[in-house]
C-alpha cells in the first residue's frame, strides 16, 4: 500500500521521457518557443530542470501486469519532459495540475493563472523537445453506447460509471464534470498520477472518441426520475431516507397522534 | 343502508359481537404507537406496487441485446434479459418509473420505519412478559426484511445489484465448513450462479418472503390484540389493571387512515419527484466489470462497514482455512446483533429476576441499564454504518479512508461504551430529579395544610408564628 504511495510521489508514469532526448540547450529558434523557454525558466525549471531533462535522483522502473499498465517507480523532484510532447504538457498546464503546489501531492484541477497565450508557448517549448502532439477527439463520430460499455470496462472501476469520482488506495480519481473531450482524451494517452496509460493498442482513437461521447453524456445524465442526487446511488438515497422521509414521516405520526382530550 | 348492509352480513355470519369488539378495541394515545403502523403501510406500498413489476420483470438472465432506442447509451450492448427488462419498465412502460422508485423508497423506508418501531418498543421495555412472542415475531420480521430487499435489489441485474449479489455470495461462501456447499447449492453452482439462479430469487422474492412477511405480520397484530396495546403511564387512570385509550371507531380508525393516505403519499412523492437506483445509468452487470463506489442500499451499509473495518486476517489450521475473513464482518456481527435482539427479553429476566407481568412501559429513564446498554448497542451499530460510507467521507470531505477505519475500528469500542455510560448517568440524574419534585410536592402540600391549620386557629402572639 505505501509502495502504490511512493510510485505515485511524483507525476505520471507516462511523463517519464520515453523519446529521444536529442535536446539542443539554450532557447529555441522559433518565437513562440522562446518565449516558452522563458516561461519555463520562471515556473517549471525548479522542478523538471534545465533543458526538461527532469531532477530525478535515481529512477527505477517495475513492469506491472497486462497492457500499458506498467508503472514505474519515480524518486526525485521532478521527472524529463523530453519527449512527453505537446499532448502532455497541453493536459498538465490547462487543467491546473501544473505546477505543482507541492512536490508529492496528487495533481488536481487548479484555477489557471497563465494566459492562454503562455500555455501555448510553453506547450510549444516542450513539444520542441518532439513528442505526441495534441489529440483531436471526434465525440460527435463517437458511440455513447460503445462508449458506456468501454467506460465500465477500463474507468468505471476508479471514476464511477457516471464519472462522478471515487477512492483508490493512495489517490482520489477526480469526477470528470469539468473534464474538456481533449482533457479526456489526453489524460487517457498520459495516464496522469497513478492512473493507467492507454496506448493506441489498448483503446484506439475511434474507441477513445466513444470514451469521450459517453463522458460528455455523464455531464448531464438522463434523470426522468426526477432529483438525481449526484448520480451516486444507495449513500445520498439513503440521506434522504433518513433525513427527509423519515422526518416527514415522524411529524405526520406526531400530527396525528396528538392526544384526543376527554 | 350501512344499517342494512352490516345486518345482512350479521345475520350470516353472526359476527356482530366480534365486530362490536373490535371496534371498541381501546388504543394507546400516543404518537409513537404509530411508528409500527408506518412500516405496515409502508409494507402495503410495496406489496402494491410490487405486483405491477411483475407484469413487467423477466426473472431470466439470458443474454439479450438491447434495442430500445428510447436510450441510446445502453442501445446494442448485451445484457441480461432480467436488466433489459426492468431498464424496459423504467424508461418505456407507462407509470413504470413511478412505481418501481415508489417500491424501492418504500423499502428503505419499511425498514427505517421497523427499526424506530424497535427502538420504541426497546427503551420502553414493552417486550416484557407477556409480549415476547409478539417481539420476536417483530425481530423475524425485520430480518426477513433485510433479506427480501436484498433479493429485490440484486434482481436487477444492473452493475451495483452484481457488486452487492458478489459479496453476498463471498460471504456465505466465508461460513466455516458448510458456506461453500451452501452456497454453490443455492446460487446451483459457483457464481454468477446457473440460469437457475435468478427464478429462485425471483420466487423467493415475489413469494415467499412477503407471504412469510405477511403471515408473520398477522400474527404479530393477533398477539398485540389478544394481549392488548401496552401504555405509559400519563394519568393515574393508567395503571397494571386497566386500560386506557381512544376506540377503534370513532377515535383510531380515522387516525389510523390519514395515517395510511399519509404515509402512501409521502412515498409516492418520493417516487416521483427524487430518482432512486437509476439503473440505466449503472449499465448491465458483467462478472469483470465493476464502479468505484458502489454501496449497498442504506439497511446494509452496517455489514458493509463491518467488512471494512475487520482487519485482514484468515483463521487457518494447517494450511487450511477454517474461517475465511469475511465471515467477521458479513456473517458473525450481524448474528451478534440479531442474537442480542432475540435473547435481550429472556437476558433481561435473568438478570432483573422481574417474573411479573408488564402492562405498563417505562420511560427509558425508569430502567437506566436498560436504556445505557441499549444505547450501547445501538451507537455501535451506528458507528460500524459510517464506517461503512468512509470512501464517500473520504471523497467529498478529504479525510484519508485509512486513517478513518483505524480511528472507527478503535472508535467503535470507546464510544459505544461512553455512550452507553453516559445514558445510563443521564437516567440516574433523571429519576434523582424525579425524586425532588416529588419530595417538593410532598412538602408543599404539607405546608398548605399546615398554613390552612393554622389559619382557622385563632391569632396567637405573632412572636411564636414561624415566618
Amino acid at each position: 500500500m505505501r509502495a502504490v504511495v511512493t510510485i505515485a510521489i511524483l507525476v505520471g508514469a507516462g511523463l517519464l521521457g520515453t523519446g529521444s532526448a536529442g535536446a539542443a540547450s539554450g532557447p529555441p529558434r522559433k518565437p513562440l518557443a522562446a518565449y516558452g523557454y522563458h516561461l519555463y525558466g520562471e515556473y517549471c525549471l525548479s522542478c523538471h530542470g534545465a533543458n526538461a531533462a527532469g531532477r530525478m535522483n535515481q529512477t527505477s522502473t517495475s513492469s506491472g501486469s497486462g497492457p500499458g499498465r506498467e508503472q514505474k517507480q519515480q524518486n526525485g523532484i521532478g521527472p524529463s519532459l523530453q519527449g512527453v510532447g505537446a499532448l502532455a504538457a497541453d493536459f498538465y498546464l490547462r487543467t491546473g495540475y501544473m505546477p505543482l503546489r507541492h512536490i508529492g501531492m496528487q495533481p488536481r484541477r487548479e484555477p489557471v493563472f497563465l494566459s492562454n497565450h503562455q500555455i501555448r508557448a510553453l506547450v510549444a517549448y516542450i513539444a520542441s523537445f518532439g513528442g505526441p502532439p495534441i489529440p483531436k477527439p471526434q465525440p460527435q463520430t463517437g458511440d455513447v453506447s460503445k462508449g458506456l460499455e468501454l467506460f465500465t470496462e477500463h474507468c468505471a472501476g476508479c471514476h464511477q460509471v457516471v464519472a462522478q469520482g471515487g477512492v483508490v488506495t493512495g489517490a482520489l480519481p477526480p469526477a470528470l464534470v469539468n473534464a474538456t473531450p481533449r482533457q479526456v482524451a489526453e489524460a487517457v494517452r498520459i495516464g496522469p498520477y497513478v492512473m493507467p496509460k492507454f496506448s493506441q493498442r489498448d483503446l484506439t482513437d475511434r474507441q477513445l472518441d466513444s470514451i469521450v461521447r459517453y463522458v460528455e453524456f455523464t455531464k448531464n445524465p438522463s434523470r426522468p426520475g426526477g432529483w438525481g442526487l449526484g448520480y451516486l446511488g444507495p449513500v445520498p438515497e439513503g440521506l434522504v431516507t433518513w433525513f427527509i422521509a423519515i422526518p416527514a414521516l415522524i411529524v405526520l405520526c406526531l400530527l396525528l397522534g396528538r392526544r384526543l382530550r376527554s | 343502508m350501512t344499517r342494512r348492509g352490516v345486518r345482512w352480513v350479521d345475520q350470516r355470519t353472526a359476527s356482530a359481537p366480534l365486530l362490536r369488539k373490535a371496534l371498541r378495541y381501546l388504543f394507546p394515545d400516543h404518537w409513537s404507537f404509530l411508528l409500527g403502523e408506518v412500516a405496515l403501510y409502508a409494507f402495503v406500498v410495496l406489496v402494491a406496487t410490487g405486483i405491477y413489476l411483475t407484469f413487467f420483470f423477466v426473472d431470466s438472465t439470458k443474454e439479450v441485446v438491447f434495442r430500445g432506442d428510447y436510450y441510446p447509451p445502453l442501445y446494442g450492448q448485451k445484457m441480461s434479459e432480467a436488466y433489459a427488462s426492468v431498464v424496459h419498465l423504467s424508461l418505456a412502460v407507462r407509470a413504470g418509473l413511478l412505481l418501481r422508485q415508489t417500491h424501492h423508497w418504500a423499502a428503505n423506508i419499511f425498514i427505517a420505519a421497523i427499526v424506530l418501531h424497535l427502538f420504541r418498543i426497546f427503551f420502553t421495555g414493552a417486550y416484557r412478559k407477556p409480549r415476547e412472542l409478539t417481539y420476536w415475531l417483530g425481530v423475524t420480521m425485520l430480518t426477513l426484511a433485510l433479506l427480501e430487499a436484498y433479493l429485490g435489489y440484486s434482481l436487477v441485474d444492473d452493475l451495483m445489484s452484481g457488486m452487492g449479489l458478489v459479496i453476498g455470495y463471498s460471504v456465505g461462501l466465508a461460513i466455516p465448513f458448510v458456506g461453500q456447499n451452501l452456497m454453490n447449492w443455492l446460487f446451483d453452482g459457483m457464481f454468477p450462479g446457473s440460469p437457475k439462479l435468478w427464478p429462485r430469487m425471483y420466487i423467493a422474492h415475489v413469494l415467499i418472503f412477503p407471504i412469510l412477511i405477511g403471515l408473520l405480520l398477522g400474527a404479530h397484530l393477533l398477539l398485540v390484540a389478544m394481549r392488548h396495546h401496552t401504555q405509559f403511564r400519563r394519568t393515574k387512570a393508567q395503571t397494571e389493571h386497566t386500560i386506557v385509550g381512544v376506540p377503534a371507531f370513532p377515535g383510531q380508525a380515522p387516525r389510523s387512515l390519514g395515517l395510511m393516505v399519509g404515509t402512501t403519499g409521502i412515498l409516492f412523492l418520493l417516487g416521483g419527484l427524487v430518482q432512486i437506483n437509476p439503473i440505466w445509468l449503472w449499465g448491465p452487470y458483467h462478472t469483470y466489470s465493476s464502479t468505484n463506489g458502489a454501496q449497498p442500499d442504506w439497511y446494509l451499509g452496517w455489514l458493509i462497514g463491518a467488512l471494512r473495518l475487520v482487519p485482514g486476517f484468515d483463521l487457518t489450521i494447517a494450511g487450511y482455512t477454517l474461517v475465511p475473513n469475511p465471515f467477521w464482518g458479513g456473517a458473525a456481527f450481524p448474528l451478534v446483533v440479531f442474537g442480542f435482539l432475540y435473547l435481550w427479553p429472556w437476558l433481561e429476566r435473568k438478570f432483573t429476576g422481574d417474573e411479573a407481568f408488564h402492562n405498563l412501559l417505562d420511560g427509558p429513564r425508569d430502567a437506566p441499564a436498560r436504556t445505557g446498554i441499549g444505547v450501547g448497542v445501538v451507537s455501535w451499530v451506528v458507528l460500524v454504518f459510517f464506517a461503512g460510507s468512509s470512501d464517500r467521507v473520504f471523497v467529498t470531505f478529504g479525510l484519508s479512508y485509512t486513517g478513518q477505519i483505524w480511528a472507527y475500528r478503535i472508535l467503535v469500542w470507546v464510544l459505544p461504551a461512553l455512550f452507553g455510560l453516559v445514558a445510563w448517568w443521564i437516567c440516574k440524574e433523571l429519576q434523582a430529579s424525579e425524586r425532588v419534585v416529588r419530595v417538593r410536592h410532598e412538602a408543599e402540600a404539607e405546608a398548605r395544610l399546615a398554613r390552612m391549620r393554622r389559619s382557622s386557629e385563632p391569632p396567637r402572639d405573632p412572636s411564636t408564628l414561624e415566618s
